[in-house]
């Protein structure tokens, strides 16, 4: 895949996959059954085909670094690739549900690492429901750093159980966080922004940053200027409307 | 979309047919069957069939029933089903003392170890909780309003269990997976605390159970699957601690004479009380296999098959009690063509006492119908009727076969027949 002689899916000016051969859906239903393969557990998940320089062998190997960051609902992949350079040390992974836009985002992650040789090799996409699979992929404790950026808001009340973050699903998340991690959640939606927040603030396992805190954390910046959604919010003079919370131990 | 969850309102009639259950008294003093929407109860210890008192009157339940159960302690009872009720009743008078409506169709309950909470899950995979702590006896409760617990996310749910020590409360579902959840002071928050996930299980779980006994109070957990397997979990990481393959260990290939790999799922299991043996139903057996379990090496082995001769009986549910008895039950709900809609047969092996249950050599024997306890009195209510015609056993576990795939099975699709669901799908018709 990495030869892409004469690809036509494959800008020839700039070498990055077109984004017009891989448009899909706008949304797919996560509630549906899946056909595509799901780890049995967090230890089938290979790394090798992740990551192939920094894990030549789909050996495992005890102690070997793990996936930190998931971007959940990662659509076209801005934020993977900002972090991929703030944080060159750290494994990340983009999680999507669109088949069309995964692909384009591996399209992206290989081109950009053909074309800078040593650099994009800490990030990765997959396709999944991150609703339903989420403990498939990742361990207790495992991710420091979990991003719900522009999610779909899913207007209608009997759709709400679609929504990305509910109490629910935050047990999960807050169960793949280590405690100290960190959940980062925007919208340009003021009513969906308005549910995330409550979700997060009612949750006995989650903690608002403080301001001080925000205005120190460099990926608060991303939030806004990262994504494909984001800018596109930004071009339109949009408002945004983010929840920035901290995974913390049960108080008994 | 590829296949989503089945909605309300939806009929299937395959899925509509529903397994007969079982449940015994943790002292024996009664056993109740559930078919289709029937619910028979027999008082053991009185001698007698028990007529249910529920205020709300015609039949306690409208539609199959999918889930019964003692609590720990004898004195309470719960049954619940497709008519989206949850009836739980005093096992003293047999009343139902409180009726909980959920929004779904529920699919599994359990009771807290302490009794004070009463926990079912829906066809969405939401686990509810109800709690029961004015529960005086005899006085009708008031009517109880369910808090949402946890959730699989659109998943169905199919057991849920306490562990021994009432510290979690684990929740099984078709889509492979076991959560292992922290069971708070105060349920009717939610559960937030996530312990551990048991996962390798490659097909639905289809039930689960603890293995305890006093020198190891806290336990392990057992779960059988649509992938034919039992596994060992310790619970407190999740981690897997052994894998049986049941029917190919047991010897159960070779004997269905076709040579065919079946993989035929586990339907049900039971731990015997305070002993290390497991009794293990499987879709096309005939009779059930024992597990022995080793708590020290943590290990699962077979200690041997029991078949019962003379018919054909595939047992649906399985259910022990401290008195050394398996009772089993094979049935099926709404079975078509068929004079019995209800169809239910009830057998028991015995040979599970305390002493024995170490020693898997000590007999376990299939009591004939006039050695049970209760005799002809308790098979007539239990069963329906004395005699039940031997033909329609078949039918009946290849219906309940049928249905179980259906409900648990994922499907798959070929690429065409996606292309087409997707081309056919409602929410892109209006566009047209
Ligand atoms: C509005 S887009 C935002 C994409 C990206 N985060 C951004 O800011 O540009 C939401 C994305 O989430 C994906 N998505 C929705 N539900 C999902 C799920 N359950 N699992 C994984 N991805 C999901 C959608 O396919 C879509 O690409």
């Amino acid at each position: 895949m990495l030869e892409n002689k004469a690809n036509p899916t494959i800008s020839k000016s700039t070498g990055l996959p077109r984004k017009r051969f891989y448009r899909a859906r706008a949304h797919s239903n996560p509630l549906s059954d899946s056909h595509f393969p799901i780890p049995i557990s967090p230890c089938q998940v290979d790394y090798s085909l992740h990551y192939p320089q920094l894990f030549p062998s789909s050996d495992k190997i005890d102690g070997a670094k793990k996936i930190q960051f998931a971007d959940v609902g990662c659509g076209f992949g801005g934020l993977l690739i900002s972090l991929s350079t703030l944080f060159p040390e750290t494994l990340m992974i983009g999680m999507e549900l669109r088949d069309k836009v995964t692909e384009y985002v591996k399209e992206r992650i290989l081109a950009l690492r053909v074309g800078n040789p040593g650099q994009y090799q800490n990030i990765s996409v997959v396709r999944t429901n991150s609703m339903k699979y989420i403990p498939n992929y990742f361990e207790k404790g495992q991710l420091s750093k979990m991003f719900f950026l522009f999610p779909d808001p899913h207007f209608k009340e009997k759709n709400h159980r679609r929504r990305v973050i509910s109490t629910h699903l935050l047990d999960e998340y807050a169960y793949c966080l280590g405690v100290g991690g960190i959940i980062y959640t925007i919208t340009d939606v003021e009513e969906l922004g308005e549910w995330m927040k409550a979700c997060l603030e009612s949750h006995p396992l989650f903690e608002a940053l403080t301001k001080e805190e925000l205005e120190v954390d460099p990926v608060v910046k991303l939030l806004t200027s990262a994504t494909e959604e984001g800018q596109k919010v930004a071009r339109n003079g949009g408002q945004t409307f983010q929840a920035v919370y901290r995974r913390v131990m049960p108080s008994l | 979309m590829e296949d989503i969850p089945m909605e309300e309102g939806e009929t299937n009639k395959d899925i509509e047919v529903a397994p007969a259950l079982i449940a015994v008294h943790p002292a024996q003093e009664s056993v109740a069957v559930a078919v289709g929407s029937e619910l028979r109860v027999f008082d053991i210890h009185g001698g007698s069939a028990v007529s249910l008192v529920d205020d709300s009157c015609g039949p306690s339940h409208k539609d199959s029933i999918r889930a019964i159960r003692y609590g720990a302690k004898g004195k309470l009872f719960v049954s619940a089903g497709d008519d989206k009720l949850v009836k739980i009743w005093s096992t003293e008078s047999w009343r139902c003392i409180c009726t909980v409506s959920s929004e779904k169709r529920v699919s599994a309950v359990a009771l807290s170890n302490d009794g004070l909470y009463v926990c079912f899950a829906d066809k969405f995979g939401v686990v509810w909780v109800v709690d029961l702590d004015d529960f005086d006896g005899n006085q009708a409760l008031v009517s109880k309003k369910a808090a949402p617990m946890l959730s699989h996310y659109c998943s169905i749910i199919t057991s849920l269990e306490f562990s021994p020590d009432g510290r979690f409360v684990v929740s099984a579902d078709r889509d492979f997976k076991i959560r292992v959840t922290v069971f708070p002071k105060k349920p009717l928050d939610g559960l937030h605390e996530i312990q551990s996930f048991c996962l390798g299980h490659t097909e639905f779980v289809s039930c689960l159970a603890f293995v305890y006994t006093s020198e190891y109070p806290q336990g392990f957990l057992v779960s059988g699957s649509g992938d034919s397997t039992v596994r060992l979990w310790d619970i407190s990481s999740g981690s897997l601690l052994d894998t049986c393959k049941v029917e190919s260990k047991a010897g159960l290939l070779e004997s269905n004479g076709r040579g065919e790999e079946c993989n035929s799922p586990v339907t049900n299991l039971c731990t015997i009380p305070d002993g290390t043996l497991i009794a293990v139903a499987i879709q096309s057996l005939q009779g059930i296999v024992l597990l022995s379990c080793d708590l020290s090496a943590r290990t699962l082995s077979i200690a041997k098959v029991v078949s019962i001769k003379g018919e054909a009986f595939i047992p649906t549910s399985l259910s022990t009690s401290s008195s050394g008895l398996l009772w089993m039950v094979a049935g099926v709900s709404n079975l078509r063509g068929c004079d019995h809609p209800s169809l239910a047969r009830v057998r028991v092996i015995s040979g599970f006492r305390e002493s024995s249950a170490c020693s898997p050599e000590h007999e376990q024997t299939v009591l004939g119908d006039n050695e049970i306890p209760g005799g002809d009195k308790l098979l007539e209510k239990l069963q329906g009727s004395l005699s039940v015609d031997e033909k329609v056993f078949l039918a009946a576990a290849e219906a309940v076969k049928t249905a179980m795939s259906n409900l648990l099975v994922k499907k798959q699709y070929s690429a065409e027949k996606r292309d087409l669901r997707k081309r056919t799908r409602n929410d892109r018709k209006i566009k047209q």
